[in-house]
């Protein structure tokens, strides 16, 4: 047995053991953290989600005028609608009674964020869940089929929010938001891409 | 049997000593079993005028027990996954022997967990069980409720009905109102674009194994600090400022037996009202399973009326309640969040509403009142009057927590008695 010398209590160097202490303390910590960014990273959606979640077509030719087609894009349903000239009229008129008539606070690519929310006036395109819960607004596009004066749009059933042929919240409306416009082009006249346009794939 | 002494008076026994050998000895050398009974149990003095609110913290126990145990069983059928997870529990319901009979025991004791923990909630409030000494406990056990919430809350998305699906959907979108975090943190919660199989199953993980985890150390913890403090009672008073010559409280009984066989007969009765749901009315009218639940989930069609099971309908309508989606989500979480203050709001001198003045006792009913509206008010559809008296009663739940500092420092008290108070049966 190897001959330990008995050191005196004061001659034990505190500073030195608080700092082996401290430094082993911090390892430790850095490691947990390290450690734990595998277990987080495992919940982000997985390599296939992400290649479900590749961009859609919609063959538009298919779609009559003021009639509505929802493909799926990203497990959401996406609500393509194909507005006449008279919908369209009925989307101006109204900005006093919305949250964000200019979308301002609103989630949409650059070219839609104008008062038709769209590309083109007759097609509009939206991702159709509620900004507020992630209901699905139903279609309720003939004027004053909600009350007199409803200029047509969507209303969600789950907590009453109402946007109008734009996809634009009334006042009054428990979302916050327009509702969103995925990132979508038209690779030819008769053809709609969502979740891909020039700026690439989203 | 009594021994005749030579006086003819009878002579006490000696108390029968432990058996220094054999097995039970063998098991004490190395486990502290019979310390544990005699410091936890039969040594542990509760105070003697216990009532009828005392009943629901060893239900909330049981209840516990019973979740676990059918919780166990119904994992050995219930199959997670976007494709299976509904079928399974048909084949639960309709093909496994007594398959139904589990579920409904674990669906109807997820509402008795909340009837049960909100009655227990209620006496802490009705007896300022949660003032000094006993903010820590009180704090451990609004974790308890907190990690009940979630658990009931992954519970519901597992049987993958329609309104397990939409429930989800809505829950997790809260969390989206995070600003600047909020959409990337929602797409981590659910590993997908929506509400989708890897949602489902990372929920049936964290139902059925972190989460229990979680309730039973919190419940142990809740527990050990309650034994720690000791119990409250209705008078408010600290029997441990009275102790008898031994060093005992004056004013305690042992918990067993005095209180274990109470307490059996509150299980008694609750097991009869439990059984009662169970077997004939499991659905309660659709406040303990929902009608559009009886549906597969489909992502593409939302039910007409959303609603969540009856115990977060009150912080539902609160959320309803307001016109902004952030607000209201903040709101909600304030909902909730105001019980861990509660210990630090309440300035009144005495514990206990019986040595309380009016103002107390109505801001508490008042409470008591929003809370069971609010409940009422988040199953309504969000419109029209219901939105206005949501508006109402949540100002009034808010102003009981808000105001507390005040109306329970200048209302009037009564003077509290020594000892407590108790009329021998």
């Amino acid at each position: 047995m190897a001959d330990h010398a008995v050191v005196a209590e004061d001659e034990v160097d505190l500073s030195r053991r608080k700092f082996l202490t401290r430094a082993t303390i911090a390892t430790g910590a850095v490691g947990t953290v390290l450690a734990a960014v595998p277990f987080i990273e495992s919940w982000s959606p997985s390599e296939r989600a992400r290649a479900q979640g590749a961009p859609t077509e919609l063959d538009l030719s298919k779609l009559e005028p003021g009639q509505m087609a929802t493909p799926v894009w990203r497990k959401s349903p996406i609500y393509v609608v194909r507005r006449t000239p008279d919908m369209v009229s009925r989307i101006a008129g109204h900005d006093e009674l919305l949250k964000d008539p200019k979308s301002e606070n609103s989630d949409q690519p650059p070219y839609a964020r104008n008062p038709l929310r769209s590309r083109s006036a007759e097609f509009l395109v939206l991702i159709g869940t509620c900004t507020h819960l992630g209901c699905l607004p139903k279609q309720r596009f003939s004027a004053g089929e909600l009350y007199p004066g409803w200029p047509g749009g969507f209303f969600c059933p789950c907590h009453g929010s109402r946007f109008d042929l734009a996809g634009r919240v009334f006042a009054g409306s428990p979302a916050s938001a327009n509702l969103r416009v995925p990132p979508y082009s038209y690779p030819n006249a008769r053809t709609l891409v969502i979740g891909a346009d020039e700026k690439g794939v989203a | 049997m009594t021994v005749k002494t030579a006086t003819g008076a009878p002579a006490r026994l000696p108390e029968r000593a432990a058996p220094k050998q054999g097995l039970w000895a063998w098991l004490n050398k190395r486990l502290p079993v019979d310390e544990f009974i005699e410091e936890q149990l039969t040594g542990y003095y509760a105070p003697k005028n216990f009532n009828f609110w005392y009943f629901f913290g060893s239900l909330a126990l049981l209840v516990l027990v019973i979740q676990l145990l059918t919780g166990i069983f119904l994992t050995m059928f219930y199959k997670p996954g976007e494709l299976t997870a509904f079928d399974s529990v048909e084949y639960i319901m309709r093909e496994v022997d007594f398959g139904w009979l589990i579920r409904y025991l674990h669906s109807t004791g997820a509402s008795a967990f909340f009837i049960v923990v909100y009655l227990h909630m209620f006496r802490a409030f009705l007896y300022g069980s949660y003032r000094a000494p006993r903010e820590l406990l009180w704090l451990i056990g609004m974790l308890v409720y907190l990690a009940l919430m979630a658990e009931a809350f992954m519970g519901y998305v597992l049987p993958w009905g329609n309104m397990s699906f939409w429930g989800a959907q809505v829950i997790v979108n809260l969390f989206g109102t995070i600003p600047g975090i909020g959409t990337p943190l929602v797409q981590w919660i659910r590993g997908d674009y929506g509400i989708a199989d890897a949602t489902l199953d990372r929920f049936f993980a964290l139902h059925v194994a972190a989460l229990p985890l979680a309730l039973l150390l919190l419940v142990m913890l809740h527990l050990v600090a309650l034994h720690r403090t000791g119990s409250n009672n209705p008078d408010g008073i600290e029997i441990k400022e009275k102790t008898g010559p031994d060093g005992k409280p004056l004013d305690g009984i042992p918990f067993h037996p005095y209180y274990t066989v109470k307490d059996v007969v509150g299980v008694g009765v609750f097991l009869l009202l439990f059984a009662l749901v169970v077997f004939f009315k499991p659905n309660l009218g659709g406040l303990f399973l929902e009608a559009p639940n009886f549906e597969p989930a489909n992502p593409l069609s939302t039910p007409e009326h959303i609603a969540p099971v009856w115990y977060f309908t009150p912080y539902y309508a609160i959320l309803r309640a307001v016109p902004d989606q952030r607000m209201g989500a903040l709101l909600m979480l304030l909902a909730v969040v105001s019980f861990l203050f509660l210990p630090w709001l309440d300035r009144s001198p005495v514990k206990s509403m019986r040595y309380r003045g009016w103002l107390s006792r109505t801001a508490l009913a008042l409470f008591a009142l929003s809370f069971v509206a609010l409940g009422y008010l988040g199953l309504q559809p969000a419109e029209g009057l219901y939105v206005v008296l949501a508006r109402i009663f949540t100002a009034l739940y808010f102003a009981f927590f808000l105001l507390m500092p005040f109306y329970s420092r200048i209302d009037a008290v009564k003077p509290v008695p020594d000892r407590v108070v108790y009329h021998a049966h």
